[in-house]
């Protein structure tokens, strides 16, 4: 079965097709701003140039950024009303305290807080209070707003009250959608609950926009699965993707880094991801993105999903290059994706790094006359400079003093020298589309993080369950049962609850049944 | 005598976290609430140990139990209150200032919010100058004030009061198994102390000291120069290493982190090694078999670029730090505070302490 990966980007959509480990075709669109007409036009071309029938298409995987750039423009949010099941607790911060003013805007103050969360062994803080949760779904109604986050203290332990709770606003606002922490989200209360806002703000502008990538998908003849990539380089079904959108926000650099791996074969290397105005660096582990420890910012609000740990540097394709003082400044400003217009050795007036890169001989691309002005000390200037921060970003993501390999992908990787911080740069085909292969790549996963009381049961008996726990949600996202694995397993000790309580996070992964 | 604005609240928990030194649990909750309290038309008033009178009561008021509980399970907001009413009641006395047992970390903030609700002045001072993992690594504790009576509160208006423990360890086992039992996280105050213990024992202006180290940091930040030589300047301290984590072990032991750090000097320290062991807090810095800086000084290990602290749950292998070595207050160098918080006390044996020069006055 052949697999198409699709990356919908700000500026471009890009399209892939996968039969097994090769690649048959790559094309790269510029994004539409009804998502439809761009997608349709990459799928269209890609299968026309792979010269291949939609029936021998066996899956669509989407990687799209859309949902992170509402929340960082602010735009397609709706009002939402945040229920929290907490008291007597956690009276003393209110929801979207630490959140900017502009985006609380968005979401309005429609602000509830009901008994029914519990303690970190699963018992309730106070009775739950049905009554007091249909009363609170009148007020809602009231005011009109359909879009609803209900958040319990521990509920990522036991989530039974977040359910009730969901049901019984469902029965008193008909219609309203709602999002309950514990399917998103991991312990940190104001964390959970600020993702649980931004996803219940999002429902709208998923249902429509997966409703266009359905569109696109099928108007061009393909009626196979679809899916969307997520966070972690897994899949999430096209229907999970409707009512979990938040879970798609950090897939960009993680298919780029997956994508890498895959046109390498590497399943342990350091990934340099240089775009226009940016370069991400992160690192590859066992083919999978190390994730990052600490809260992620998104659009200024911090969330603690599980995201690749990319280290961002001002530095691109299109950085601008200044002259004057001692030494030349290149970076962070940037000519963007008006590389193609502005800079010098395409026409234009601003000197960028990739007129360094052509000046150097090692990009053939433009017109090399444009930049010969530059003297050689100035070039070797400026080539040192951009060896040191791409040193610097590298070394930064080693996790051991082994050698490693690092992988150079994206538009701008013409910058990378073959040796960096004394290792080893691969430059891979098709290093353009990386982000569109890691979508057609990735398989099926399942997650468990809990604490678990251990006054009646063992360690082991609890790594146990989270992992059967595990399997059975990879298996509900689509893995063949044989083929999973598990990728993490970690139990941490509470401190001060010595022996009494653990935390036990296991992650399995498994390939797609196609 | 003065009022904290907000400024100084964002302050404080950057300068906290520096003297957390990688411990003391993270204060962004604690200043989140701080914040909140002053927009709300609260205040806080801090009061140096000079404007304390004699015969004062001063309370020492703090988070006890799991880190993980404490962000997950929020608190009501009036418990340290509901802990200080008792022992008001039992002792028969109205309590006149709130102090921080420990200004490293996240409790460098708890008295601040008892202090917004009830109007009392927080006192500029605290019982170690930096964190220690456990409740009698304390200068009133190792000057001889017992912590009980003691009263530990939950959320839920439940408030246990310790009349009578017969020694320091009896009371931190009794106070967790309370805190257990209330879900994980509760809010302590201890023994009210006279102020003039209080000028004796606390270690002086640290509240004020941590404001400073945070503005020093965001001023550093905001005019792109590093906060590294200026955190010295002030904490007469010693920068002893630019460096890059090459090695990291860590494992839990008896409910503490504990582990070590290898570390290769980077730029003007190239070519030099040296490891920093921890036990929630980091206790020795040692290059080339000599150990340079152990507890009770302060060893902090702060981001190379921008100066904040990096805790020891966040450590990990190729981050870029530099390492500081920060006196001490004399209080935690004489013979009886050394054998409380001395190198011994945490098991690095064979280790003699050899003070890293003055502290600031």
């Amino acid at each position: 079965m052949l697999r198409i990966g699709v990356d919908v980007g700000g500026t471009n959509t890009d399209a892939v097709v996968l039969s097994g480990r090769e690649i048959l075709a790559a094309v790269k669109v510029p994004t539409t701003a009804d998502v439809t007409s761009g997608l349709l036009e990459a799928l269209g071309r890609v299968q026309e140039l792979a010269a291949i029938e939609p029936h021998a298409v066996g899956l669509v995987v989407i990687g799209t950024t859309h949902f992170t750039n509402a929340v960082i423009e602010r735009r397609h949010l709706s009002p939402t009303a945040v229920v929290r099941l907490c008291l007597p607790a956690a009276q003393c911060l209110m929801p979207m305290v630490d959140w900017p003013a502009d985006l609380r805007a968005k979401i309005g103050d429609h602000v509830f807080l009901a008994s029914g969360g519990v303690e970190f062994d699963g018992s309730p803080i106070a009775s739950f209070d049905a009554a007091d949760i249909t009363r609170i779904g009148g007020a809602i109604r009231a005011r009109g707003i359909d879009a609803i986050a209900v958040c319990g203290i521990f509920s990522p332990v036991r989530d039974q009250f977040e359910r009730e709770a969901g049901e019984l606003l469902a029965a008193a606002c008909p219609g309203a959608s709602i999002t309950l922490s514990s399917s998103i989200g991991q312990l940190g209360l104001l964390e959970r609950e600020s993702a649980t806002i931004l996803n219940s703000a999002l429902l709208e502008l998923a249902r429509r926009t997966v409703a266009a990538l359905r569109q696109g998908v099928s108007a061009c003849g393909l009626d196979c699965p679809m899916y969307l990539s997520q966070n972690d380089g897994t899949l999430l079904s096209a229907a999970l993707a409707e009512r979990f959108p938040v879970l798609t926000f950090a897939s960009g650099p993680t298919n780029s880094m997956r994508g890498a791996a895959f046109l390498t074969g590497q399943s342990s290397a350091i990934v340099v991801d240089i775009g226009g105005t940016t370069t991400d660096v992160g690192l590859l582990h066992q083919g999978f993105p190390r994730q990052a420890g600490t809260t992620v910012d998104i659009g200024g609000v911090r969330t603690n999903f599980r995201m690749p740990d990319v280290f961002s540097i001002g530095l691109g394709g299109g950085s601008i290059v200044e002259e004057g003082g001692s030494a030349p400044r290149i970076g962070p400003q940037s000519v963007g994706f008006r590389l193609t217009e502005q800079a010098r050795v395409f026409g234009g007036q601003v000197l960028t790094a990739t007129d360094i890169a052509v000046a150097a001989g090692r990009a053939g691309i433009g017109d090399r006359a444009r930049v010969a002005d530059l003297t050689a000390g100035f070039v070797g200037q400026c080539e040192e400079i951009i060896e040191r921060k791409l040193a610097l970003a590298v070394d930064r993501s080693r996790v051991s003093a082994e050698p490693i390999p690092v992988i150079a992908v994206g538009g701008g990787s013409v910058l990378m020298r073959d040796r960096v911080a004394g290792l080893n740069v691969i430059r891979p085909a098709h290093y353009a589309v990386a982000n569109a292969v890691g979508a057609a790549i990735a398989q099926a996963s399942g997650e468990v993080d809990r604490i678990y009381s251990l006054d009646t049961l063992t360690r082991e008996a609890a790594l146990v369950d989270a992992e059967r726990e595990a399997r059975q949600k990879a298996v509900a996202s689509g893995a063949a049962p044989e083929s999973i694995v598990v990728t993490e397993r970690e139990d941490v000790p509470l401190a001060y609850l010595r022996g009494n309580a653990t935390r036990v996070r296991v992650k399995v992964i498994g390939d797609m049944r196609l | 005598m003065r009022q904290l604005s907000e400024h100084d609240i964002e302050a404080l928990a950057i300068g906290a976290a520096i003297l957390g030194t990688g411990g003391g649990g993270n204060p962004y909750i604690g200043k989140l609430r701080a914040l909140q309290d002053l927009r709300n038309g609260r205040s806080v008033t801090l009061i140096g140990l000079d404007e304390l009178d004699d015969e004062a009561l001063v309370l020492s008021v703090g988070g006890i139990g799991a880190p993980i509980v404490s962000i997950e399970k929020l608190d009501e907001g009036r418990e340290g209150e509901r802990a200080l009413r008792a022992l008001e009641q039992f002792g028969g006395r109205k309590i006149d200032a709130l102090i921080s047992a420990e200004i490293g970390g996240g409790n460098a903030i708890e008295p601040l919010l008892t202090a917004a609700l009830t109007g009392l002045p927080v006192v500029d001072g605290d019982g170690m100058g930096r964190a220690f993992p456990e409740m009698q690594m304390t200068t009133f504790s190792i000057y001889g004030h017992r912590s009980t009576p003691a009263a530990v509160a939950d959320e839920r208006g439940n408030v246990v009061l310790f009349q009578h423990s017969i020694s320091e360890v009896w009371f931190e086992r009794l106070a967790r198994a309370t805190v257990v039992a209330m879900g994980g996280s509760a809010i302590g105050a201890e023994a009210p102390m006279r102020g003039s213990y209080v000028k004796r024992a606390a270690v002086p202006a640290t509240v004020t000291r941590a404001i400073a180290l945070g503005e020093i940091v965001l001023g550093a930040n905001r005019d792109h120069v590093s906060a590294i030589p200026l955190i010295c300047a002030q904490e007469r301290g010693r920068h002893l290493m630019d460096a890059k984590i090459v090695d990291l072990k860590r494992h839990l032991r008896g409910g503490f982190s504990v582990g070590d750090i290898q570390l290769e000097g980077i730029d003007e320290y190239a070519g030099s090694r040296a490891h920093v062991a921890f036990q929630n807090e980091f206790l020795s810095f040692e290059r080339d078999g000599r150990v340079e800086v152990c507890v009770p000084d302060l060893v902090a290990i702060l981001d190379v670029d921008s100066g904040h602290a990096i805790t020891t749950e966040v450590l990990r292998y190729g981050q870029r730090v530099s390492v500081l070595g920060l006196p001490c207050h004399p209080l935690l160098r004489t013979a009886e505070a050394l054998a409380v918080v001395g190198p011994q006390a945490f098991g690095l044996d064979g280790i003699t302490f050899h003070p890293l020069g003055d502290h600031p006055r």
